[in-house]
């Protein structure tokens, strides 16, 4: 187990964080400005890293697939950013964010790691402020906060429902300000296709401009992926839909170990689908749910209109399963048990798809104002995209896949497998075991980004300042360089009938049916069978019109596409290989008998990290044990 | 220093003093051409004889040239540039419903600007002696121009494009000056409304009066 | 239902453009816009055409990469969203659409409905920050903050950067553009420190991207999928005058 040193520093946890950051090696100032740290994405934790790698002086590359860094999909985040700031007085310190988190991703998550998230919190809300980035204050001019499902505490700050907005601007705007000052050099339009190592190391990458078509070679002394989750390979989810993982599974291919592929969280409330060239799911904050019944009619394809249907023939099926935490149970469980309901054939809509998500009751009691004040943007925008209106009709809203749990396996300085090249935000798998907590992924791609990962990395930098700028001459550029072309090349040959998109939807709708919400054996076997066809197929019937040497946008898809075939594999043998229930992962072999998720804590409480062994070669599966020595395994209940 | 000065900012802000100078101007004038509508030529012989030799109003008559001049010069600059900002339009043509005079400035402007030529030709060049009149009597000048259809014709339809200049000029002046409030913006908009009816309908009453009821 | 779309294509930046007309049947009233070129693109490719290039990616209205003109307006005929939440129900079947890149100087397009928007990227750099280094910041809590400045600063820094406001302007002026950041800063006791700078070097940015000048018009704020209002552009004039 050579691989998976977690480099967890000694002592108690409360002290780590500190211990590590009074011992780690530094970089002298003036040897800083010689070493080049490549950056792959511009959102919150990317950009984040970018700016605060060039205020310490780094000479820093930072790179997007959009034509402005200020587009990279934190930009849609809606609730909120969690902060153990305790303004409320109300009982919030780090150790009970820690815990929250800890408790909220199912006990699959590395206590070092969550707690130093937790830790950061309170700078990473100051740092924004600071930016300028607009929360929302309170009367007197403090900051307010709101609170979120799973917690007890108030410590979730916003800015209406547009938080990752802010925040990304407020991150855009430290970047321009170290692109001013020429220690951020900006590469919009590019999309990496290869990582380059060089003896070991990561020294570089290859990307392709998007616009001209061009192959470039950037060299380095490090690389940081920031490059989001791989939400996209269900086709139909809450992310961009040029959200890829392209840059992550070629780095695994290089070396770096992925851990837990298969926790993807599903999002309980989303705009359903409506049509079938449908590319996107919209998601309506899960703040809904505090004012929103959901059900579904008793009888089985009840089809009169939501109002008419009398409330004893409703099935308010979240308040009768989970009498405690009713509509507020978690992301995972208000997914699942949504899912269950249309599965018996109870959903609404002409796909059956859908369950009401409703606010009659609210309006009624609290009036059409407050809920106005509270939800108007989001009503706002569920019109808009459905024609419906929220006020006077339920909502329809089906799960959809949200965000990824799982990504590159990273140590505690939040370095891959690969030496010199680091993960940081959603695309690593660190902080939220095997389900997130809502307003905690802004909170930690932004803590990564601003002040883990710059610390951290000094420890591996402080030992390369002999080494001279990397060339991009060098042999393993030339090879890195010549395969990408090469593939492009094939991907053009092909000459078949089929678009990459065509293939990318019956991709995820093979994932979503049979490795979803809920799996079971049979299902992901035969899941990997239909995913191995369906591979073959787009290999021999893709179709791209136009050269590679201009915009091509069916080119770019193509290879998203293609390395999602791959990563759907692995994501499915993860979830075949873990025998239990946790979190979101949801094996319908391992439940209780009231159909609750049930946990193998004595087999299972480690990460799994796969490491690429080859074309056509079997995974090879590393364990990270976890061991809990401050919080007791338990088992979740929102009964 | 030089190009904040020359920035688009500060060339409209001179562009927007310029014209609210000339927006107190020209109820100056106006007060004189009503003395007009009096049968006793000397009133107002007397009230252009003061204007054309009081000392102060003397100044103020280079200041005004100069910021006609001015307002001119730079409305043309920056509608070039703004010109040169879109090199290709749009084929579906442009639908938002804005302020639908301000699309039209430059065109309400030249007009007004030949008007004014003629203006000069008509009375400030018999002043100068650069055209054949008796500067004494512009009452007696006036009369006469009032008399001929074309000149009311053109008359008319400057000072109704006058008008259309002055409904968005008054209120935008005020937006480039960075006069911005709740309040007091909507008043100013209804003040410009009043403005832009007021002053070119009373200049029209002078020459339809003069024209057909004389 | 049926649709007859004329589309701009340009190969590339250098190419001669041309409006080609497409024929959609099946269009259905549920589709989103993006979805219908979708559609559109799906048969393309499928008869091994090129494409039509078009730049998007959230799709739920907030990253700004999305933005055609459309029948005469910057993101379509209704008010204050973005072309990936336009919905096709909006359209009459037989309807004919005029499908349009930005159109301005500083915005040149790249290919089809591509244009280049890095001057918006020019006009943030040269000074729409702060400048706080990460780990700088005092307690959040230490600069109180009127409620009603933080939420006139947040409603104008909801812009998403799209470029609406300089397709639909006359004379492709960017003054809504600079002056919602402008704007957001100068309604925080943070931005006072670098204000005159900020102002300054960001309209000198402006300028020299070549975009057109601010002539009162409202149509940025008419097409602004996000309702930027005109009052950001008079704080900006004031913000400028006060940097002299």
């Amino acid at each position: 187990m050579e691989k998976l040193n977690s480099k967890i520093p000694e002592g108690p946890l409360a002290q780590k964080w500190t211990k590590f950051k009074s011992s780690v090696k530094l970089v002298n100032p003036a040897n800083k400005k010689k070493l080049e740290i490549i950056v792959i994405g511009t959102g919150l934790s990317g950009a984040g890293a970018a700016s605060s790698l060039g205020e310490l002086g780094y000479s820093v590359k930072n790179f997007c697939y959009q034509d402005s860094p200020r587009r990279a999909h934190s930009v849609a985040a809606q609730g909120g950013i969690n902060a153990a700031k305790n303004y409320q007085s109300d009982g919030d310190s780090t150790y009970r964010l820690f815990y929250d988190m800890i408790k909220g991703g199912d006990f699959r998550a590395r206590e070092a790691n969550v707690y130093r998230a937790a830790e950061v919190s309170t700078q990473v809300i100051d740092h924004y402020t600071a930016l300028g980035v607009p929360f929302a204050r309170d009367y007197g001019g403090t900051l307010d906060t709101r609170s979120f499902g799973g917690v007890q505490v108030s410590r979730t700050f916003y800015a209406k429902g547009q938080t990752g907005q802010q925040c990304l601007l407020g991150a855009y705007s430290s970047l321009n300000r170290q692109i001013k000052k020429g220690n951020v050099k900006m590469y919009p339009r590019r999309e990496m296709l290869d990582l380059v190592i060089i003896d070991g190391k990561a020294r570089g990458i290859i990307t392709r401009n998007l616009i001209t078509g061009e192959i470039e070679r950037h060299g380095a002394h490090a690389v940081v992926l920031a490059t989001g989750g791989y939400g996209t390979i269900y086709y139909l989810s809450t992310l961009a839909v040029n959200s890829n993982a392209s840059a992550a599974w070629k780095a695994h291919k290089k070396g770096a170990l992925f851990a837990n592929p298969s926790f993807i969280q599903i999002h309980p409330t989303c705009v359903p689908q409506l049509n079938e060239f449908q590319s996107k799911l919209t998601l309506m904050s899960e703040s809904l749910r505090n004012d929103g019944r959901v059900w579904v009619p008793k009888s089985k394809g009840d089809s009169r209109p939501p109002n008419i249907i009398p409330s004893e023939e409703r099935d308010y099926f979240l308040e009768r399963r989970y009498p405690a935490f009713g509509n507020l149970v978690p992301r995972d469980v208000a997914s699942r048990a949504a899912k269950e309901r249309c599965d018996a054939g109870f959903g609404v809509s002409e796909t059956g798809l859908a369950v009401y998500l409703d606010f009659t009751d609210a309006i009624k009691k609290q009036g059409k104002k407050a809920i106005e004040n509270k939800y108007g943007n989001l009503f706002d925008m569920y019109v808009t995209i459905t024609g419906i209106d929220p006020y006077t009709e339920p909502m329809r809203i089906y799960p959809a896949g949200h965000y990824t749990m799982g990504g590159l396996w990273v140590d505690y300085e939040l370095m891959t497998t690969i030496p010199g090249l680091y993960s940081i935000g959603e695309s690593n798998f660190s902080d939220h075991g095997a389900n997130r907590l809502g307003a905690s992924s802004l909170m930690q791609a932004a803590g990564d980004g601003y002040f883990i990962l710059p610390n951290t990395i000094s420890n591996y930098l402080a030992d390369e300042i002999k080494i001279p700028p990397v060339s991009t001459d060098r042999p393993e550029f030339v090879e890195t360089e010549k395969a990408a072309v090469e593939r492009i090349n094939k991907f053009l040959a092909i000459k078949g009938k089929q678009t990459a998109s065509s293939f990318h939807k019956r991709l995820g709708k093979i994932m979503w049916d049979y490795c979803g919400m809920v799996r079971n054996e049979e299902g992901l076997k035969k899941a990997l069978t239909l995913i191995n066809d369906l591979k073959a197929e787009f290999w021999n019937d893709l179709n791209i019109p136009g050269p590679d040497s201009e915009v091509n946008q069916e080119l770019e898809k193509a290879g998203r596409v293609a390395d999602y075939f791959e990563l759907a594999e692995l994501l499915v043998t993860d979830a075949l290989n873990r025998k239990e229930s946790c979190g979101a992962h949801f094996r319908e072999e391992y439940q209780t008998p009231e159909g609750e998720a049930q946990r193998n804590d004595e087999k299972y409480a480690y990460v799994a990290a796969w490491e690429y062994a080859g074309e056509g070669q079997p995974h090879i599966l590393h364990k990270e044990e976890l061991n809990f020595v401050e919080v007791e395994m338990k088992v979740r209940s929102y009964k | 220093m030089s190009k904040i000065l020359f920035s688009s900012i500060s060339k409209k802000f001179v562009m927007a003093l310029a014209g609210i100078f000339l927006l107190t101007f020209l109820p100056v004038h106006l007060i004189i051409n009503l003395l007009l509508l009096s049968d006793n030529p000397a009133q107002f012989n007397s009230a252009a004889h003061f204007m054309a030799t009081f000392p102060l109003v003397k100044i103020m008559e280079i200041v005004l040239f100069a910021t006609i001049l001015v307002h001119i010069t730079w409305g043309i600059m920056l509608q070039i540039q703004n010109w040169f900002a879109r090199p290709v339009g749009y084929v579906s043509g442009s639908k938002t419903e804005t302020s639908f005079f301000s699309k039209f400035m430059i065109w309400t402007g030249a007009s007004i600007m030949i008007f004014l030529i003629l203006h000069l030709f008509n009375f400030y060049f018999i002043k100068l002696g650069l055209v054949k009149g008796n500067p004494e009597d512009f009452y007696s000048v006036a009369h006469n121009l009032f008399k001929i259809p074309l000149y009311n014709y053109i008359y008319l339809t400057c000072f109704a494009l006058l008008g259309f200049h002055l409904f968005h000029a008054f209120s935008s002046a005020f937006q480039t000056l960075g006069l911005n409030h709740r309040i007091w913006t909507p008043v100013v908009k209804v003040v410009a409304l009043i403005y832009s009816i007021v002053i070119p309908i009373s200049f029209a009453f002078i020459s339809i009066s003069l024209w057909l009821f004389r | 239902m049926k649709l007859t779309l004329k589309i701009w294509r340009q190969k590339n930046a250098k190419a001669k453009g041309t409006f080609v007309t497409y024929q959609m049947d099946n269009v259905s009233p549920e589709m989103a816009f993006l979805e219908m070129l979708d559609a559109l693109n799906k048969k393309l490719v499928e008869q091994d055409i090129d494409p039509v290039a078009f730049d998007h990616d959230c799709r739920e209205g907030i990253c700004g990469s999305c933005g055609m003109y459309i029948n005469g307006h910057p993101h379509g005929p209704v008010p204050a969203i973005t072309t990936c939440h336009l919905s096709m129900r909006f359209f009459k079947d037989g309807d004919t659409v005029w499908i349009e890149p930005w159109r301005a100087k500083p915005f040149p397009v790249i290919k089809d409905l591509i244009v280049d928007r890095t001057a918006f990227d020019k006009i943030q750099v040269a000074g729409g920050y702060i400048s706080i280094n990460a780990g700088a910041a005092p307690d959040a809590n230490a600069n109180l903050i009127p409620k009603k400045n933080s939420d006139a600063a947040f409603d104008s820094a909801i812009c998403i950067g799209c470029g609406a406001c300089v397709a639909a302007c006359k004379n492709a002026s960017a003054m809504l553009f600079v002056s919602a950041k402008i704007s957001q800063f100068a309604l925080l006791p943070q931005g006072q420190i670098e204000a005159k700078d900020r102002v300054r070097a960001m309209v000198k940015a402006m300028d020299e991207a070549g975009f057109g000048n601010c002539s009162n018009t409202g149509a940025c704020e008419a097409e602004c999928p996000k309702e930027i209002k005109l009052q950001n552009i008079a704080r900006l004039n004031r913000e400028f005058y006060k940097a002299f």
